[in-house]
């Protein structure tokens, strides 16, 4: 099934309880996954400060990550560990590459971390200290694992540019076709997962210039199968579904919030709900929402 | 002792799921039941077979009063997917929308949408009566053996796909016809039949108003034409 939760604030009074609504709403969506969950924040300052580029990194322990980069502040949480430092993203990644080989970028950006872990996800949220977050902008994801193995890697979000990330409820029947495409073209895969071929997808043609709505446009004519799509960048908030909608999506928008959940009562938990417009999307419409 | 007439109240924010339906299981329940604080959650008053009236005050979640039998359930909000699923009689009410598949497989009885219903509104219905106020998705009906389906707004794309008997009518726009879903001409006597099924419903509605659709009858038989496209 898997479960998906998201959260686009439009009211920054309410940026202080970012991390407690997302932990409210992933505890609603743990039955529809329970062998993995991550999260993605935008604007947390413990774990993304101002002016700082983020990496978070898996295969790695916190005390690997120190030693290995003495300048950067290193932040643990569970299976991720999550390092920042006053440098550009790209100088920051090629450190981590040199100095952390054996390491699994799972997130880079600014303002942007990624958490990830295996095994029950309000655990997992505990462990990620997410109800402390704060922020404007917070996506996660409950899995339950159908086209590859149960490790971190397979959780998702899968987030392969910068600051922008994607969550997959459904499954890609020709995944294996289009990796190869993509790899053909030079881009490189870290898991077996069908949905981490959305998200190089998606990657891909945002890093050629394309904007998001038509990047999920073209994954729609491309892409074969169940796809209910949560995809963010630092500014935008997406939410696009199959040409038949197989999987659950309901939206729900206040003046002070866009959410997306795969059920009602994830929604449930948000300030305003009794007041906010509710709706399912439309199959192979895209849905973005921006700053 | 309270009175005969008052309701049972069970408020779902102290007391799980489980133990409202196990109540309402028990022989002989309690002839009226309000239910509190739905807040989305799942399987809400299912697998009812008694006559029961039972009125939800908020949104429901998924397989609200699936497989309901002679019980008069009224949700005061948004149901999720799968409403009244697999019904076999009695009285299913959502005064708010609907999310997919609600009446999904139902073989008897009748489900209110007062609002919009979405994605395949009906899918597989087996003989129940469905009367949606607003719209319903795309499609809707796909499959419908029998009972009948009345949109009082717009359907979405291939309304009927794949239809086998079931008797479908829109008062408003249908985007597209789904495989073998063809228009028929609307006679006195599905007049009559609108008109039972709309007051049925307490909807106001005009029976002229409205489109009458079914199956063409087309996919009952191999067509040795076709062998070669598969």
């Amino acid at each position: 099934m898997c479960g998906i939760v998201g959260l686009h604030l439009r009211e920054p009074a309410l940026e202080p309880r970012l991390g407690e609504l997302l932990t409210a709403m992933l505890g609603q969506v743990v039955e529809r996954g329970p062998d993995s969950a991550g999260v993605a924040v935008y604007g947390d300052p413990r774990l993304s400060p101002p002016g700082r580029a983020v990496v978070s990194l898996l295969g790695v322990t916190p005390e690997e990550a120190s030693t290995a980069l003495p300048d950067a502040v290193v932040v643990a949480a569970d299976a991720t560990t999550v390092v920042h430092a006053d440098i550009p993203v790209p100088e920051l990644l090629a450190t981590v590459a040199t100095a952390l080989p054996q390491a699994t970028v799972i997130g880079s950006g600014e303002r942007f971390a990624v958490l990830k872990g295996t095994g029950n996800p309000v655990e997992l949220a505990e462990s990620f200290g997410l109800a402390t977050v704060t922020g404007y902008q917070g996506v996660g994801h409950t899995r339950m694992a159908t086209e590859s193995a149960v490790t971190p890697e397979g959780a998702h979000p899968f987030s392969v540019g910068p600051g922008q990330c994607l969550v997959h409820n459904g499954s890609f029947a020709n995944h294996a076709t289009i990796r190869r495409e993509l790899r053909a073209q030079g881009v490189e895969f870290d898991s077996e997962n069908d949905s981490e071929v959305g998200a190089r997808f998606v990657a891909h043609h945002l890093a050629r210039g394309t904007d998001l709505e038509k990047a999920l446009r073209l994954l729609c004519e491309r892409f074969d199968g169940f796809y209910t799509l949560l995809v963010s960048t630092a500014d935008s908030f997406a939410v696009v579904r199959d040409a038949i909608a197989c999987k659950p999506a309901l939206v729900a928008e206040t003046d002070a919030w866009v959410a997306m959940a795969s059920e009602y009562r994830a929604l449930d938990v948000l300030p305003g709900i009794e007041h906010a417009r509710i709706f399912e999307p439309e199959p192979e419409e895209v849905y973005v929402w921006r700053r | 002792m309270a009175a005969l007439t008052e309701a049972a109240v069970v408020d779902l924010a102290t007391s799980p799921v489980r133990d409202l339906n196990q109540a309402l299981h028990a022989p002989r329940p309690a002839p009226s039941w309000r239910v509190l604080n739905p807040r989305g959650a799942h399987s809400v008053a299912c697998g009812l077979r008694d006559e029961v009236t039972v009125d939800i005050e908020g949104h429901v979640g998924y397989y609200c009063a699936g497989m309901n039998q002679h019980a008069s359930v009224t949700v005061h909000g948004n149901a999720g997917v799968g409403v009244a699923e697999n019904m076999m009689s009695g009285t299913v009410r959502v005064r708010g929308d609907a999310s997919q598949s609600a009446g999904a497989t139902a073989h008897g009885g009748l489900l209110v949408i007062e609002g919009n219903a979405a994605a395949r509104c009906g899918i597989s219905m087996k003989g129940v009566d469905i009367v949606v106020g607003g719209n319903v998705g795309h499609m809707s009906a796909f499959m419908g053996q029998a009972g009948r389906l009345v949109v009082c707004g717009d359907a979405g794309d291939a309304l009927g796909d794949s239809l086998y008997e079931a008797r479908l009518y829109v008062r408003g726009t249908v985007k597209s016809l789904g495989a073998d879903c063809v228009e028929k001409e609307l006679r006195d006597e599905h007049r009559a039949e609108l008109a039972e099924l709309l007051k049925a419903a307490d909807f106001d509605a005009d029976p002229a108003a409205f489109r009458r659709y079914g199956s063409a009858r087309q996919l009952y038989h191999f067509k040795a034409d076709n062998s070669t496209a598969y």
